[in-house]
Order: C-alpha cells, then sequence, then structure tokens
C-alpha cells in the first residue's frame, strides 16, 4: 500500500542510504529539482550505486528524472533502469505525447536489457496549466503509467498565483487530476505540504486531499510521514463497518433478501464497493478482522 | 585506456559522503587515502577505488581520497564521477 512517497535529495548519500528506515511507503531518489545541474552526474551516478547495493525492502523505490525538456532525461533513464526501481516520476508531464516519449525509449531500453516490458512503472508529475488540463489522456497514455502526482510548486508559478497554505489557488487542480486519475484507473497522489515544522497543517492538509479521493500524499520531510500515514490509512472504526457492511449482505443474500439496512441505512453497491475497498486497504496493512 | 586530462573532484564533505579528486599523471597510480575509518577499512577503501580505476580502464592518475565514512556504493560512485569528469575535454 502506497500511501506517503518522501522525496530524498539525489546527491546526498546521507540521506538516501537510509530510505528504507524513514517510515514512508515509497521513497523518491531526486534528480531533479534537488540536484544543482553540474552535479547531475554525480547525483545520476550514486543513485545508480545506491539502488544496486542497498536493499530496499521496506519501500517502493522511485526515481524523479530529469524533464524531457532537458538534456539528462536519457542519461537519467540509461544508469538506472538496470537496478529497476519500481516507478520512474516522469516531471512537468503536460500532454499525452511526453509520456509516449519516455515509454517508448523505457520499452526499447527494456528490450536491450532482456528486461520484460514494462518492468518499471511511470508516475507523470502534473505540474503545469497545460498538464492539469491534459490530465486524463496522460493518465490514458500508456499501460506503463500507475500513477498520477499533483506538484502544486510549480504549478502556482504556471498559474502566476501565489501558493498559499490553505491552497485554495489548487482546488480545481487537485479535484481535476483525481477525477482524471480515476477515470483512467490509476491512483493519485498529492502535493508536498511545505512547511515541515508545521504538524497541525500536514494533518489537515492530507485530510483534506484524503476528503478529495487522493490515494496519499508526498512529502519533502521524514516529519510528515507519521502523519500522512496515519491520514491515509482506514481507522479501526471503518474497518470494523466495513466488515459489517459484509456481513449484512451476505445475510441478506442468506435471507433472499434484495436489499437491507444496517444502522438505519440502506446498504446499496457504492456502500459496497467502499467497504470492499476499506478491507483491502487494512489487509494491505496487516490488519486483521481479530485485531479490531 | 581512459585518459584523465585535468584535476576533477567529486563528493562532498559532508558525512557519510567522500571527496575524491584525480589529476593526471604518467607513472601509474597514485592513491592518497585518508579516512575517519583508515584502521578498520583502510585496505577495503584502496581495493575498491583500484577496482574502478581498472575497470574504466584508468592506468595512469593521482587519486586523492577524503572519505567521511562513505558506503562503499558511495566511494565507488565518486570515484566514478572524477574519473569521468577528469576524461572530459
Amino acid at each position: 500500500m502506497r500511501r506517503s512517497m518522501l522525496f530524498l535529495p539525489g546527491n546526498a548519500p546521507k540521506m538516501i542510504i537510509n530510505g528504507n528506515y524513514l517510515g514512508s511507503d515509497a521513497v523518491i531518489f531526486d534528480l531533479e529539482d534537488a540536484v544543482a545541474p553540474d552535479q547531475k552526474d554525480a547525483a545520476r551516478l550514486l543513485v545508480r550505486n545506491v539502488l544496486q547495493d542497498i536493499e530496499f525492502d521496506r519501500v517502493e523505490t522511485i526515481v524523479r528524472i530529469n524533464s524531457i525538456d532537458t538534456p539528462y532525461w536519457m542519461a537519467d533513464i540509461n544508469a538506472i533502469l538496470p537496478q529497476k526501481p519500481d516507478i520512474i516520476m516522469l516531471p512537468k508531464t503536460s500532454c499525452a505525447a511526453d509520456v509516449q516519449t519516455v515509454d517508448a525509449y523505457l520499452s526499447q531500453e527494456e528490450a536491450k536489457l532482456g528486461m520484460q516490458n514494462n518492468t518499471v512503472l511511470l508516475m507523470p508529475l502534473i505540474e503545469t496549466a497545460l498538464g492539469v488540463e491534459n490530465a486524463f489522456q496522460i493518465a490514458s497514455a500508456s499501460d506503463r503509467v500507475t500513477a498520477l502526482f499533483l506538484g502544486a510548486e510549480d504549478l502556482t508559478a504556471d498559474l502566476r498565483c501565489k501558493r498559499t497554505k490553505e491552497g485554495r489557488e489548487i482546488d480545481y487542480a487537485r479535484s481535476r487530476m483525481v477525477v482524471a486519475a480515476r477515470a483512467a484507473g490509476v491512483e493519485v497522489y498529492d502535493t508536498p505540504f511545505t512547511d515541515v515544522n508545521d504538524d497541525e497543517g500536514i494533518v489537515t492538509d492530507a485530510a483534506y486531499a484524503k476528503s478529495l479521493g487522493f490515494t496519499g500524499k508526498a512529502s519533502i520531510s521524514p516529519r510528515h510521514i507519521e502523519a500522512i500515514n496515519t491520514v491515509f490509512s482506514p481507522t479501526k472504526a471503518e474497518i470494523a463497518y466495513a466488515y459489517e457492511v459484509l456481513e449484512a449482505i451476505a445475510l441478506a443474500k442468506e435471507q433472499g433478501k434484495g436489499a437491507i439496512a444496517l444502522r438505519g441505512k440502506m446498504i446499496d453497491a457504492p456502500i459496497v464497493n467502499r467497504a470492499k475497498q476499506t478491507i483491502a486497504a487494512a489487509e494491505a496493512l496487516g490488519i486483521r478482522k481479530e485485531d479490531l | 585506456m581512459a585518459e584523465i586530462i585535468k584535476m576533477a573532484t567529486a563528493g562532498t564533505d559532508e558525512k557519510s559522503d567522500v571527496v575524491v579528486t584525480v589529476e593526471p599523471c604518467e607513472n601509474g597510480l597514485q592513491l592518497q587515502i585518508k579516512s575517519v575509518v583508515m584502521n578498520q577499512f583502510g585496505p577495503a577503501i584502496e581495493a575498491s577505488v583500484r577496482k574502478v580505476l581498472e575497470d574504466l580502464g584508468v592506468k595512469n592518475a593521482i587519486v586523492t581520497v577524503a572519505d567521511r565514512g562513505a558506503l562503499d556504493c558511495v566511494l565507488r560512485a565518486r570515484v566514478e564521477t572524477a574519473i569521468l569528469r577528469g576524461m572530459e575535454g
């Protein structure tokens, strides 16, 4: 289960060698914004070697490569792909053609390496106005796309508005991203909350993202990971209710009833689907019915 | 054979990192290694540096290593980066 994704600067050994133990469900080794242009070569080889030597068995590994309008992205893929990270994150994705360009290159290089096609998945990072408008096409551009990720810092610069803690300026983008991703059948991740010292703000911001339908949230600080994981995990009460729903439905079937009420509310298909999603999430977190 | 044509450096002096410098030289390989874990890992560090030099075909170079407790994978990355930078015109 991927609730939290933690950014780690790709040229900082002290940070990236500990990526397995910082509590997030995924770590993002950043070769893009966190690395100065004159250190791109160093970061690329460092992340390659770290992925090669260190067993990241507690986290999914994501590498944010440089965008396709830079001279770096192919060299990034050439170095990183043989190490088989779970996902490559593509920044500044603005249209389906961006995804298809990288997808085609990945397919070509996977074949050269004798890897199965689509071994490494793609997560487009949408952080331009054009990207938001094209979100569904981006999410549907390739089978390799596993999730969309909203980046609000660059987006608000592109929108020419101020990035605020409340985030009203990204309401449209957030909703649009969720709808686009769900329509395309992929997951969707919210932008980091950048005030690393605001422990209440991260909870509020993550809870709001969850209420809109986001699967999880990225972070630039290990300090926010616990809050994100908590917000994006089902509560014990939610899990218990989900089991009650499924038991009520089973009973209705047994009794030959078409519909049944639980706690005074009719149980219909969307409620059953939500209950199944909650139980799947609980099982992914290792929470069993007996634990409730 | 890979030729070091200019002095080049890679890495930082942060903890868990290492600064590697390569310089042109005509008389084989000369290694100078300083490490916070020299007593324990000195020979392993030297072996790693020599392996990267060999893999990249570098036969002549002065290589200086100032280690702050880097893992082997970090050390190898920094040596490779310094060599590649030193080979660029």
